[in-house]
Order: C-alpha cells, then structure tokens, then sequence
C-alpha cells in the first residue's frame, strides 16, 4: 500500500510517456493516410485540367440531373427514415410484446447485409416478375430501374441509423418525465413534443446526420436497382462511377469532391451544434 | 371534506399480487405515510392514486370524489417522483411552469405563481438554472414545486427522499413536514424508512406484501403494533422465543417465568416476545416476579445511552439503557443482571418462533 503513490507518480509523468506519444503518432498517421492523403489527391486530380472543364463538367445536363435526383432521395429517406425510425425506438423502447427481441435483432441486418444482395433482393421482389412488382406494373408502377425503387433501396440501408441513435437516448430517458408531464395535464401529442422530442433531440440530429450521409454515397444497392440510365436513374455516385469508367477523370473528380464538401460541412455543422448543446447534459 | 380514500385496492402483475385488496382514508389537510419494505406494494398503491397505474379492482376518490375512471390529466394530483423525473432541457422556471403552460394561464399569472414558488422552495437565484447544474436536494425541491404549481388537490410522494445522501435527506423530511403545515395540501408520501414516517407524518399506513398491515398514527404503530410484521418493521425490536406455561409467560431457557398470560393462548403454546431495546431495564431487585437473569455480552458506548447485549435464556437481546442508570449500575462484560420489560407484545408462534426469526433475520429487521 505505502508503494503506490510513487508508480502513480512514475505513471503520471508527462516526460517519459512515450506510449502516449506512439498511440498519438498512429493516429495522426492513419488519418493522413486514410483521410487527408485522399481527400487532397481527389483535389489534385479535379484541378489538374484546370477549372474550366470542372464547371463544364457539373453543369452538364447529366450531372446536373444526377445532383438533384441525389438531393431527392436523400431528401425522401431522411423524411421518411425520421419518422419511421423514432417510431420504430418508441415502440422497442416503450411497448412489450412478443417477438420484440427479435424485431430489435433484426434492425441491424441492413449494416450486415451487403448493398448489392439488397440491390438484388428487391429486384427479385419488386421487378416486373416478382410477386410485389407484378402487381405494380398491372396498374403501370414502375419500380425497378426507376426512382421508387431507388428510394427503396437507400430507405432499406439507412433504416437503422435513426432508430439505433435514438433507442439508447430514450431508454435512458425513461418513463417518468413523460409520466411527469401527464400528471401535469399534458395530453400525449404534447408529452410527445414538449418532453420525448427534445429529449431525443441529439440522437435525432445524429441519426439523421448519419441517413443523409449514407443517402448521398450509397453506391451498391442503387447501382443494382437502378440499371444508372442517364438523366433517369443516375444519382451523382453512379455518375461519378460513370465518368471514371468512361475514363473522365476531371468529371468524376470534380463531381467527388462536392459530394465530399457536403459530407465535410455536414459533419462540422454537426460538431457545432453538438458544442452548443452544453448546459442542460449532465 | 375527506382527502383521500381508496376501497378494496387490487393490482396484478401477471401472477404476482402486488396490491391485495387496499382500503384507507386520509383526512384532508393530512401529510400521510405509506410505510413498508420494498416490494411491499407501496409505490404501486401511490401510482394508483395519480392514475399511472390501473387497477383491477376498487374505487379511489379524492375530496370525496369517484375518480377511478377519470384520466390522469384530469386528476388534479401532484407527482413527486424518488429520481425526480425532471425536464432536462429547460430551466427550473420552464419546470414549474409546465403545468401552468398546458393549463393556459396567462402570462403574468404564470410569472408570479413561478416566483412564488421559487420563493416557496428556497431556490431563489436559481431560476435560469438547468436540472444538471442542481445538486439532489435542490434537483427534488424543484421537483415539489413543479408538482405545487398548478394548486393540486392532493400531493403524492414517492419515496422523495429516496435518492438523496443521509444528511440531505433527514433536512428535506423535516423541511418538507415545515412546509406542510404551512400549506396543508392533502399528501401521501411512500417510504420504506420508519424513522422518516415517524418523524414527519400525522398518519402512518403500513404496507406489507401489498396489504394494509395497520393504519394509525407513530405513536400507534409503534406503541401498540397489531402484528409481528409491524413491530419489528417500525423500529428495533427485539425477538425472545418463549412458551406459555401455566397461563404465565416463560422465556425460553430460563426457569422463571414472567407475568400472567394475558391473551386466550393456551397452555403449551410457544410465542415469540417482542420487546424494544428502549422498553427494557435493568433490575436491581431480583427478587421482582419478572427479573429475568441475563449475562452481559456486549456493551456500546452511544453518547446519551448505553447499547447493552444480554443473553437471556436462549435469545440474543438488545437493550437501551440510559447513560446515568448504566453507569450506577456498575455493570461490565461477563456480569449477571436482571432484566425486565416495561412493555411487550406477545404473537403466537404458530408456524413456529425459528421460521419468524429467520424471516425477520432474511428481511434484515433484526441481527
């Protein structure tokens, strides 16, 4: 016992910590190597032509068209994603019932699930000849290799993000101050906006933050469902793709780097509001 | 006007009863207690009263009103929750104020309701704070005024002071108690500890495996306890195994016997004693019919009295002597005394003295 102070002491001095200076150096290393280096050669490359040909190259028709079917269907699945997501958390968070376990097991198995399986697992179901499609096209839907199916697609591989940020946020929270609220003449739909939503707020926040991310690169599952016909079912990702097979380098770099730029602002943006929050978290 | 009844309470979860056919009533005005071990029912019996919880059976009413059917928001009750279930995203005002808001008051009549209570409950300067910035005791007062806000008939408590620390807790018992016969709001307050009922309640209910053990006031539960239950439960009791014999009373192991049976408990019969430590003296006539021989075990030290073990017969048995009469007697560890009780309550030991012994031993009422 009458040891231990001074290896508290050896452990704690800052002179010879060199563990502490590795650990530090490797992730300085790995960041630059995984992140930075990248980031600054898509750069490179969507200059090295100069920026003529990246204006020329965005405000092409095509990939003009591709930008806003992006923006559309991140659009759709965060609003969709949102609700259905917070629904999904009450409901695990609140309800009892059998097969909850289950259903809570399940939520996970787009993260494990490869996108293009998806991809394919729609087509299967919801192509012209699959049991749900085929009912579709009877009344002249088209949802394979066109835009529902493509939302489809990116709602099934973003599905858990809201519900697995806001489930741990609710349980935590806990029955009482909503109980609390009732007890003080506040009807459910008021419990529910003035007491659970804020108190879900950030899960909420980062949950969708998370949607829109994955909505704007989701590549695999789109890719499959949508067969990426130009200016019909072409997202910015698979232009990109698009442009690099084709050998268009300048195009498909210009068009990364500002769905990177996003990606980027969106984070920060994030990081900001989450700095703001401070007082009221204990 | 009545202030709080409740009639033939009863509340299943599954298989297991937690509330078994519950019935009381509290005067209005009155600060009462729902006493009892955890898992007693306690809580549940409270939770029925606010309308958080429905029962299977039984009418609640509140000045003198059915409510049984009515909706929680339509209750008029005020809820105090033991981990204080506060709005963690806004202010101590935007707390109490809550009811206020979705009450409609106007504006001004909600600022000075605010201010009053804020001025109620000792917070002043606190009202821009956030509930993370408060500490407990603080955190459970805005809580009390957030419950008082909007002027409810009955206050309901539930174990308020169950998360604080010691000495946090023994000032807002007797604060809040202050602050009840200041504003004589009907309340129920559920507690597991007897000392807190004691000390602040004017009625004491006790709970036990979701009945009404007894109801009365401390002096009642504690002088005259109708059951084993309540006497261990409510304060230290001493549990001394004996046997009727001859229509008087013998302590197990010992010759003598004490005192003549009062109760109808035939000849024969083994009973178990329960005497408080406080109840017991020692004897400096052992000529007295009821000195019982004791061998000193233990003796403490606890600055206005001396804590004295003393094997009587066959039990173990804690008395409190005071510190002058102690010291006169001269007494130490090893020496013989005679012991004698100032009041005890006799209960048959039908099911046999060891199983209540072990019971009581398992609930933790007894060493």
């Amino acid at each position: 016992m009458e040891a231990e102070p001074e290896s508290v002491e050896l452990i704690r001095n800052p002179k010879i910590n060199w563990g502490k200076r590795i650990l530090i150096s490797i992730v300085l290393l790995w960041f630059l190597l995984m992140i930075i280096v990248p980031l600054l050669e898509i750069i490179r490359e969507a200059c090295s032509r100069g920026t003529g040909i990246i204006k020329a190259s965005l405000i092409s028709p095509e990939s003009a068209h591709a930008f806003w079917l992006t923006l559309f269907i991140t659009f759709g699945t965060v609003i969709i994603n949102t609700i259905l997501g917070t629904i999904l958390a009450i409901v695990l968070a609140k309800q009892k019932f059998k097969g909850k376990l289950f259903l809570e097991s399940l939520i996970d198995l787009p993260f494990a699930v490869s996108p293009v399986v998806a991809g394919f697992m729609f087509i299967i179901l919801f192509g012209p000849q699959g049991w749900i499609g085929s009912w579709f096209s009877s009344v002249n839907i088209k949802i394979i290799y066109a835009v529902p199916g493509m939302l489809i697609a990116t709602l099934f591989v973003t599905l858990p993000f809201v519900a697995r940020e806001v489930l741990p946020v609710l349980r935590e929270f806990g029955p009482e101050p909503e109980e609390a609220a009732s007890i003080l003449g506040a009807s459910q739909w008021q419990t529910f906006w003035k007491v659970t939503l804020p108190s879900i707020k950030w899960g909420l926040v980062y949950g969708i933050t998370l949607t829109i991310a994955r909505s704007i690169g989701e590549f695999g599952a789109v890719l499959v469902v949508s067969g990426s016909i130009i200016n019909k079912t072409q997202t910015a990702t698979l232009r990109i793709h698009d442009q690099f097979t084709d050998f268009n380098y300048s195009g498909a770099f210009s068009a990364a780097l500002i769905l990177a730029v996003v990606s980027f602002l969106l984070l920060n943006i994030i990081q900001h509001l989450y700095k703001k929050k401070g007082k009221y978290v204990s | 006007m009545s202030g709080i009844r409740v009639e033939n309470l009863t509340k299943k979860f599954g298989d297991f009863s937690a509330v078994d056919n519950v019935s009381f009533e509290t005067k209005e005005g009155e600060l009462a207690a729902l006493l009892g071990p955890s898992g007693s029912g306690k809580s549940t019996i409270l939770r029925i009263i606010a309308g958080l919880e429905i029962p299977d059976n039984g009418q609640i009413y509140l000045t003198g009103k059915d409510v049984t059917e009515l909706r929680i928001q339509k209750r008029k009750v005020g809820f105090v929750f033991q981990h204080y279930a506060l709005f963690k995203h806004m202010t101590v005002e935007k707390n109490i104020a809550f009811g206020l808001e979705i009450q409609k008051w106007n504006k001004t009549q909600i600022t000075k309701k605010v201010a009053e209570l804020i001025d109620l409950v000792k917070l002043n300067g606190y009202g821009k704070h956030y509930p993370a910035q408060l500490s407990g005791g603080q955190r459970q007062r805005v809580a009390l005024a957030r419950a008082l806000a909007p002027e409810p008939q009955v206050l309901l408590l539930d174990e308020p002071f169950g998360s604080l620390d010691a000495k946090v807790r023994k000032n807002l018992a007797s604060w809040i108690r202050n602050l009840h016969d200041r504003i004589h709001v009907t309340s129920i307050f559920v507690t597991h500890d007897q000392n807190e009922a004691m000390e602040i309640s004017d009625k004491i209910i006790v709970i036990n495996r979701g009945r009404v053990e007894q109801i009365g006031d401390a002096t009642d539960v504690y002088e005259n306890p109708k059951s084993k239950f309540v006497a261990s439960f409510v304060g230290n009791v001493n549990v001394i195994n004996g046997r009727i014999q001859n229509g008087h009373i013998l302590i197990g192991g010992t010759a003598n016997t004490i005192r003549k049976n009062s109760k109808d408990i035939p000849d024969g019969q083994d009973i178990v004693l329960l005497v408080r430590p406080e109840d017991i003296s020692f004897k400096t006539n052992a000529i007295d019919s009821d000195a019982i021989p004791s061998i000193i075990k233990e003796i403490h030290y606890r600055g206005s009295y001396y804590e004295v073990e003393v094997i009587t017969g066959e039990s173990e048995v804690k008395c409190i002597i005071p510190k002058e009469n102690f010291k006169n007697s001269l007494r130490k560890i090893g020496d013989q005394v005679h012991i004698g009780f100032t009041q005890f309550k006799v209960f048959e030991a039908a099911d046999g003295h060891q199983v209540i012994h072990r019971m009581l031993k398992q609930l933790g009422y007894i060493e």
